[in-house]
């Protein structure tokens, strides 16, 4: 006689999560600054840390991009800690010194760090001073990157949650849409023309490409979040009335469909319309998808924590090209935001939460994925004992959102599976 | 606090890293919040390692502050030593954990673990990376050397010398190494051991049998010679053979030191006929301007004047450490000598100096890329592209050969100088069709072409922008504007320059075609 099945639905929304403690192997949150410094033009990211803050920021960046920075650090030394010099007035120091070279500036994130925190530097008061005397120029705003708080896109959720403090009161009564997350400029302009064409507006984004143009937000703002990992900057959009619109994340033809969708129904569009309106970009990003399907079906993935786009991705990955997540790891899941992509994972995917990385390793090592997305520490290494890899930051600089980056995104997957395959040596 | 938009050194603890990862059998047991692990990266992506570092972070968080983070470390040192059995283990914290004074050492301690334990004490907020490396290099072999007594030497055996410095992470430590190895066997002299780099903490402990020490990279290595040279009375080789005549001279002072016939060794490299031969004519008292690490910049120095005709027109380093060593061979040149670890400054030094060549790290690579000047990389910092995949020594007499290739590929040829002077009025030679070798879109220049201002639209560092924007631009005369344009484009913006600060110290309003040629006739050489 066979067991009674459980009655649960197939998802993974209500599977046991594996939570784990210890060595972590990822980066903190000050890497966002790499990418929100590119998106925010006119805004500079003053780190207040260490030397090794400094180093991480160019390291990261120096393996990835090469860029002019709009970011520093001011580095905390002997003498700040020692008492002989006053921080807050070091800091006010490096601040004019900054804001005197480049008058451009006109938005200032001080980022707090590890050290910041645990000796208290309170950049909160900092911020309020520096806005005080350079007001009318420069607004000062302040955020934690630091390690012991934030794990690597928690950075831009953190600095988001400061803008939404500081955005201006919407005061109509009208309905407005915000897209939330810092997306690549290419895939928010086809966002915007696709809500245009659906007729909605007025939509807003955060954050904005400069400073002055950042939205507004009020009790009829209706929210969609772009990325997986803002749980602190919709709290804080809530908080000000605002509304989130529940989807799922916009990876893949199904992804973005449903979170066009959620825009759509709550603006109260007319099906047939929204339908015809996203009917060609449903169809060219299935056509791309098409292309890397062969290469993805039936091949196992697993997930180390990186990004939170773990979950997403994971659910594209298995509902639209096939492939069967084995292990998905994700420094932090936010079951809420999460709920609609976990049901949509396979049953039997393994969720993982926070970190041992070794453990971690021993069951990679024991489940022999044929493709493990992974942080750059890990990569090579792993590629050493014979296991193919995806470097998850790609997937946070890449254009990946949207009907028309599915196939890039796919492929991105696809690349280094078919290099194995052509490799010869 | 100090502003810095880029720096030359990590954090001492990333030294201590270069050793650890650079051994066999030792395991490094770091307090540091997770963010701390990026570390890893520089050595499994720049360096293509195809391990992971050997170190343990214990990855300690916000919440764990106000409760046990001492329970943390000693955790994580019970764990990584069960899960990694090393010979000895480095226990230390970075710079947020120095913050909560856990005290690795006495955790450590306390914990009696079966392995030979160094507690390191890195000052994150005073020291950087290099002194980190040398410490942790010193501290380690220190301990495995403690009770150690030297072999009895056998008579007439080989004379046998330690190679110490190469590290993990270094610029082209591992071919260096094999070149120097090599060179040693020619002499008849046995490498009894190479560490950092390959050794296990058993071979540090057989430091004291070795006749004499190499210290090849003294950034690394001096703390630790001085040491040994105390120690077991060990003589150390300081001369640090990059470039021709300095490996002919440590062949000689090896060869002084151990005994030996250095002529069996004094074979050459290509580098003095090379120089000598005439399409190498044009290096002649071309500008070079050299930053790095001490050591590698005043190597470079003498490689660049002697031996390839180059005028040295600023020498300077990141490491004060080193500025004694510096300053001496600053004097030696005739200029003045630029120890800074802050890169603003030393961008505005190629930017007051005008090299024709560029000697440094990355960054002055970075630098000179938007400067439009041709450069070469001598020295950590490092990147991926410092890691060929090719043998390429900087030290012996194949390194001079990759020196001499390195340096000199940048610059336009000798020959093609000539072409590019008889042909530049030639239509098929004109500016828009940009450099032969590079992508058919042309790039702005330095200076302009066509006299235009270069664009600094995508300029967004945080130095003022590299070409001042020109109120001067109606001080050229049209005539003169149009002269300027027939000069070749690789020495336009010089001229333009030039020409400008001729005009300028002279008060002059506007640039004639006179003015023009009083210029170069001022400039000439």
């Amino acid at each position: 006689m066979t067991p009674a099945l459980p009655a649960t639905t197939p998802g993974c929304d209500a599977a046991p999560v594996l939570r784990e403690r210890g060595q972590r192997e990822v980066f903190c949150g000050l890497t966002g600054i790499i990418w929100l410094h590119r998106k925010v033009q006119d805004a500079f990211f003053l780190v207040v840390g260490s030397r090794t803050c400094a180093h991480l920021l160019q390291s990261a960046a120096g393996v990835m991009i090469f860029a002019e920075p709009r970011f520093a650090t001011a580095i905390i030394e002997e003498r700040d800690l020692a008492g002989m010099a006053d921080c807050n007035e070091e800091l006010d120091r490096v601040v004019d010194r900054l804001l005197a070279r480049r008058p451009d500036i006109k938005l200032l994130f001080l980022v707090g760090s590890c050290p910041s925190e645990v000796i208290k530097l309170d950049l909160t008061r900092a911020a309020a001073r520096l806005s005080v005397k350079h007001a009318g120029v420069t607004k000062i705003l302040n955020y934690s990157g630091s390690g012991i708080e934030t794990t690597f896109t928690e950075g831009e959720d953190a600095c988001l949650a400061a803008l939404v403090a500081d955005l201006p009161a919407d005061t109509t009564d009208a309905p407005s849409l915000m897209i939330v997350g810092a997306l690549p400029d290419v895939v928010e302009d086809q966002f915007l023309r696709l809500f245009a064409d659906l007729g909605i507006a007025p939509v807003h984004v955060l954050p904005a490409r400069r400073a002055d143009d950042m939205p507004p937000v009020g009790p009829h703002t209706r929210f969609l979040l772009a990325q997986p990992f803002l749980g602190e900057t919709a709290r804080t959009l809530e908080d000000r009335g605002a509304r989130r619109l529940d989807a799922l994340f916009p990876f893949g033809a199904e992804g973005t469909t449903d979170w066009l969708h959620a825009a759509a129904r709550s603006f109260g569009i007319d099906e047939m319309h929204f339908r015809r309106v996203i009917a060609p970009g449903r169809e060219r990003a299935k056509r791309a998808i098409e292309h890397s399907r062969d290469r993805l079906a039936g091949k196992r993935i697993t997930f180390l924590p990186d990004s939170q786009l773990e979950v997403p991705l994971a659910r594209f990955l298995a509902t639209e090209a096939g492939m069967i997540p084995v292990e998905v790891g994700t420094p932090y899941l936010h079951r809420r935001h999460l709920a609609g992509e976990l049901a949509l994972l396979p049953a039997g995917t393994l969720l993982s939460e926070g970190q041992d990385v070794d453990r971690q390793l021993d069951r990679l090592r024991a489940a022999r994925p044929d493709l493990t997305v992974c942080g750059l520490g890990l990569a090579n290494p792993l590629e050493a004992e014979g296991l193919t890899t995806k470097w998850a930051i790609e997937l946070v600089f890449s254009p990946i959102h949207g009907f028309d980056q599915a196939g890039d995104l796919a492929e991105l997957f696809a690349r280094p599976l078919r290099r194995r395959d052509v490799l010869r040596v | 606090m100090q502003l810095t938009v880029w720096t030359y050194e990590g954090p001492p603890h990333v030294g201590a890293m270069r050793i650890a990862t650079a051994m066999q059998g030792v395991h490094y047991v770091l307090h540091a919040p997770q963010g701390d692990t990026y570390a890893d990266l520089l050595f499994t992506m720049i360096e293509r390692r195809g391990q992971r570092p050997p170190v343990t972070y214990t990855t300690f968080q916000a919440r764990d502050l106000g409760k046990d983070t001492a329970e943390l470390f000693q955790q994580a040192a019970r764990d990584a030593y069960a899960r990694f059995q090393p010979q000895a283990m480095l226990v230390g914290a970075s710079c947020t954990a120095e913050l909560i004074q856990d005290d690795p050492a006495g955790l450590a301690e306390a914990m009696r673990l079966p392995c030979p334990v160094v507690a390191l004490e890195l000052p994150s907020y005073q020291r950087k990376e290099n002194w980190g490396a040398a410490e942790t290099f010193y501290q380690l072999a220190r301990r495995m050397c403690a009770d150690t007594v030297p072999a009895p030497r056998p008579d007439g055996g080989r004379p046998t010398a330690n190679i110490l410095g190469p590290t993990a992470l270094g610029f082209r430590h591992r071919d260096d190494v094999i070149e120097i190895t090599r060179l040693l066997d020619r002499l008849g002299i046995a490498v009894n051991v190479t560490a950092p780099l390959g050794a296990t903490p058993a071979d540090l402990a057989r430091l004291g049998d070795a006749d004499f020490n190499i210290c090849l990279y003294p950034e690394i290595a001096d703390t630790l010679c001085r040491w040994l040279e105390r120690r077991f009375g060990q003589k150390t080789v300081r001369t640090v053979p990059i470039g021709h005549g300095a490996t002919r001279d440590l062949i000689a002072e090896v060869a002084a030191i151990a005994g030996v016939d250095a002529t069996v060794a004094l074979d050459t490299s290509n580098l003095p006929w090379w120089s000598r031969s005439v399409d190498s004519t044009y290096l002649t008292n071309k500008r070079v301007f050299i930053f790095g690490d001490a050591t590698h910049a005043i190597a470079a120095a003498r490689v660049a004047r002697d031996e390839l005709g180059f005028e040295v027109v600023g020498l300077g380093c990141y490491n004060r450490e080193f500025a004694r060593d510096l300053r001496v061979a600053a004097a030696l040149y005739g200029v003045e000598p630029l120890v800074t670890d802050d890169y603003l400054a030393v961008e505005a030094a190629i930017q007051t100096l005008q090299p024709e060549l560029v000697l440094g790290t990355q960054m002055e690579r970075h630098i000179a890329k938007r400067l439009r000047i041709p450069c070469a990389v001598i020295s950590a910092p490092v990147h991926v592209q410092d890691f060929p995949a090719r043998y390429a020594p900087q030290m012996g007499f194949e390194g001079a050969n990759v020196l001499f290739d390195t340096w000199v590929h940048p610059l336009v040829m000798g020959l093609e100088e000539h072409l590019l002077t008889m042909f530049r009025d030639d239509f098929e030679f004109s500016d828009a069709g940009g450099a032969s070798h590079l992508p058919s879109a042309p790039l702005p220049l330095a200076g302009g072409v066509g006299g235009g201002p270069v664009s600094t639209a995508n300029y967004d560092g945080t130095s003022p922008p590299l070409t001042p924007p020109r109120a001067e631009e109606d001080l050229w005369s049209a005539d003169a504007e149009r002269e300027l344009l027939k000069i070749p484009f690789f020495v336009r913006g010089k001229a333009r320059r030039n020409t400008e600060k001729f005009a300028t110290e002279r008060n002059l309003s506007t640039i004639t075609l006179d003015t023009l040629y009083d210029a170069k006739a001022h400039y000439a050489r």
